[in-house]
């Protein structure tokens, strides 16, 4: 599975690489990649969601506001974390920090590492479909760069809400999909041990999205995986957004809206 | 985490090989016809049921008024898709086949009470109303139109969500009509969105939740997650009227729920406030 290698690697292979524990989460590449870290709390509603942290930071002397799904490595940090599986409060302060980072002209970089949106009563009793939805017209909109990193899980519409952005960069065994393999292999197989074939079936590899014009970028991960090298898996990432960070700060801000929502357009459509 | 889940557990259609209906919300039994001269609601617990893209329509534009567009915007099989049952052009070419439309959206111009909108109504009997890129396509291009021409933007939703067998692009449909729909309402134009049985996963956390107002009928069912989903990830049963309606209105996401025989006039005398002053 090293990088000369990838294509051996089926796509369950990458699943379960994304989902492994030992991989870096958000508060690995934030210890690793920002000299600078100062989280923000709450909605300003109701609560204070820990699966979607946000805050300033500052990484290299530029400045900017990190958003990313808080997944934890220890079951403890799971546990605080709800796994990653994020709550109506949780899009919610991502999109108050989200006009916070336009108004003070700072760029957004999110971390998407999620198995999906929290699926709980609570959930929905507060709104969780409109949560997402507004999310993804919100940052449609934000008038200030945005960039994207999957780096390990992208669980659907929970990861979404918080990956609409000018450039979109992917781990080389990260996933995105519409739905989990399992779920997917528990309708359309009928069987969710088929859930290998459902990921092969659904192109959720970063080869995959690049090809069908969903991301911009991979990151390469060191050999073996990002889990085996946490600090030079995190300096290709810094590398990666800084690069893609000083290309959109080049460009008038109406300049940029316009390219986005085109990129946006465009998905789905080749021709 | 999948919004499709709990179609393969229940499929709340009242059966239409038999004479008999059977509410799916009070059981009730009833003659088919009795169910279809009562436009789809049960007599007994006043559930609004599904129409066809096409009978809404009918019953919503002004007649003559809807002058359909984009039908050429079909389906596409980016992934190639194969599953154990076969592949997803053989079956969305069977219900283009069987169903005579050609996505899980009708878009047209219409006018409403004299309102000139873009009227978009899904179809739940295509593909359980899925989002495909087809689908996503028609919403972007609809908003275009109605930016051009200065209309308002209606449209009835019908779903289980995002369309597996597109993968991918069919979740990436959900930013793309939530962008469009933003510059829409953006340029001060008027978006009414009606939330219709059932409305639920990628299409309620998109477009369909994103109108200047949130309409719904009667007992609609209305969510993000399939209920099962929940019950597993809460270990509890839900109540009978979790994701109803009622309890979206209650909660604060619907601005109102309208009966079927009332919701042309609604929309017409919403349209009337958008459009006074503006
Ligand atoms: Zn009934």
């Amino acid at each position: 599975m090293a990088t000369k290698k990838k294509s051996a690697a089926t796509a369950w292979d990458r699943v379960k690489l994304a989902r492994d524990a030992k991989r870096p989460h958000l508060k690995d590449f934030i210890a690793l990649i920002t000299e600078d870290f100062e989280e923000l709390h709450g909605d300003r509603l109701v609560n204070d969601d820990r699966a979607l942290i946000g805050g300033f930071a500052t990484v290299d002397g530029v400045k900017m506001l990190i958003l990313g799904h808080h997944k934890g490595a220890t079951v403890e940090e799971n546990m605080e974390a709800n796994f990653g599986m994020v709550n109506p409060d949780g899009y919610r302060k991502a999109m108050r920090l989200g006009k916070l980072a336009e108004k003070f002209r700072l760029p957004i970089v999110t971390f998407v590492d999620t198995p999906g949106a929290y699926p709980g009563d609570t959930a929905e009793a507060r709104g969780q479909a409109e949560a997402i939805a507004k999310s993804l017209e919100v940052f449609a909109g934000l008038k200030t760069p945005i960039v994207v990193v999957i780096t390990g899980e992208g669980g659907s519409g929970g990861a979404l809400a918080i990956a609409v952005g000018d450039k979109v960069l992917m781990m080389e065994n990260a996933v995105y999909s519409v739905i989990s393999p399992e779920g997917c292999a528990g309708i359309l197989w009928r069987d969710g041990k088929e859930a290998p074939a459902a990921a092969e079936a659904l192109k959720i590899t970063a080869a995959d999205l690049a090809r069908l014009g969903v991301i911009d970028e991979i990151v390469k991960e060191p050999a073996g995986g990002a889990q085996k090298n946490h600090a030079a898996a995190a300096n290709n990432v810094k590398k990666a957004v800084l690069k893609a960070l000083k290309e959109l700060s080049s460009l008038p801000i109406e300049e940029l809206m316009e390219k986005r929502y085109a990129k946006l357009m465009k998905m789905g459509r080749f021709n | 985490m999948g919004w499709f889940e709990k179609k393969a557990v229940k499929a709340e259609i009242p059966p239409t090989k038999a004479l008999w209906a059977v509410c799916p919300k009070c059981k009730s039994h009833m003659a088919k016809k009795k169910w279809k001269d009562n436009n789809s609601i049960c007599p007994k617990c006043n559930y609004h049921g599904r129409l066809s893209a096409r009978e809404r329509i009918r019953q919503i534009a002004d007649e003559g008024s809807f002058e359909e567009m984009f039908r050429e915007i079909s389906y596409s099989d980016h992934l190639d898709f194969h599953d154990a049952t076969g592949d997803y052009k053989s079956k969305v070419e069977a219900t283009i086949a069987k169903t005579g439309e050609t996505e899980s959206i009708v878009m047209g111009r219409a006018t409403i009470g004299g309102h000139k909108v873009m009227l978009g109504v899904m179809d739940f009997s295509f593909m359980g109303g899925s989002l495909g890129t087809g689908t996503g396509e028609r919403i972007a291009k609809a908003c275009e139109t109605a930016l051009a021409e200065k209309r308002a933007l209606v449209i009835f939703s019908a779903s289980g969500g995002a369309r597996m067998h597109e993968g991918i692009l069919s979740l990436m449909q959900m930013a793309k009509t939530s962008a469009a729909i933003g510059k829409l309402k953006d340029a001060g134009l008027a978006y009414i969105s009606v939330l219709t049985d059932p409305t639920t996963g990628g299409v309620s956390a998109s477009f369909a939740m994103l109108g200047d107002i949130n309409i719904t009928e009667p007992k609609a069912l209305i969510g993000f997650a399939g209920r099962r989903v929940i019950e597993n990830t809460i270990h509890q049963k839900l109540p009978d009227d979790f994701q109803s309606a009622e309890y979206l209105e209650k909660h604060g996401f619907i601005d109102k729920i309208v009966e079927r025989k009332d919701m042309k006039a609604f929309i017409a005398k919403m349209l009337g406030y958008f459009t006074a002053n503006n």
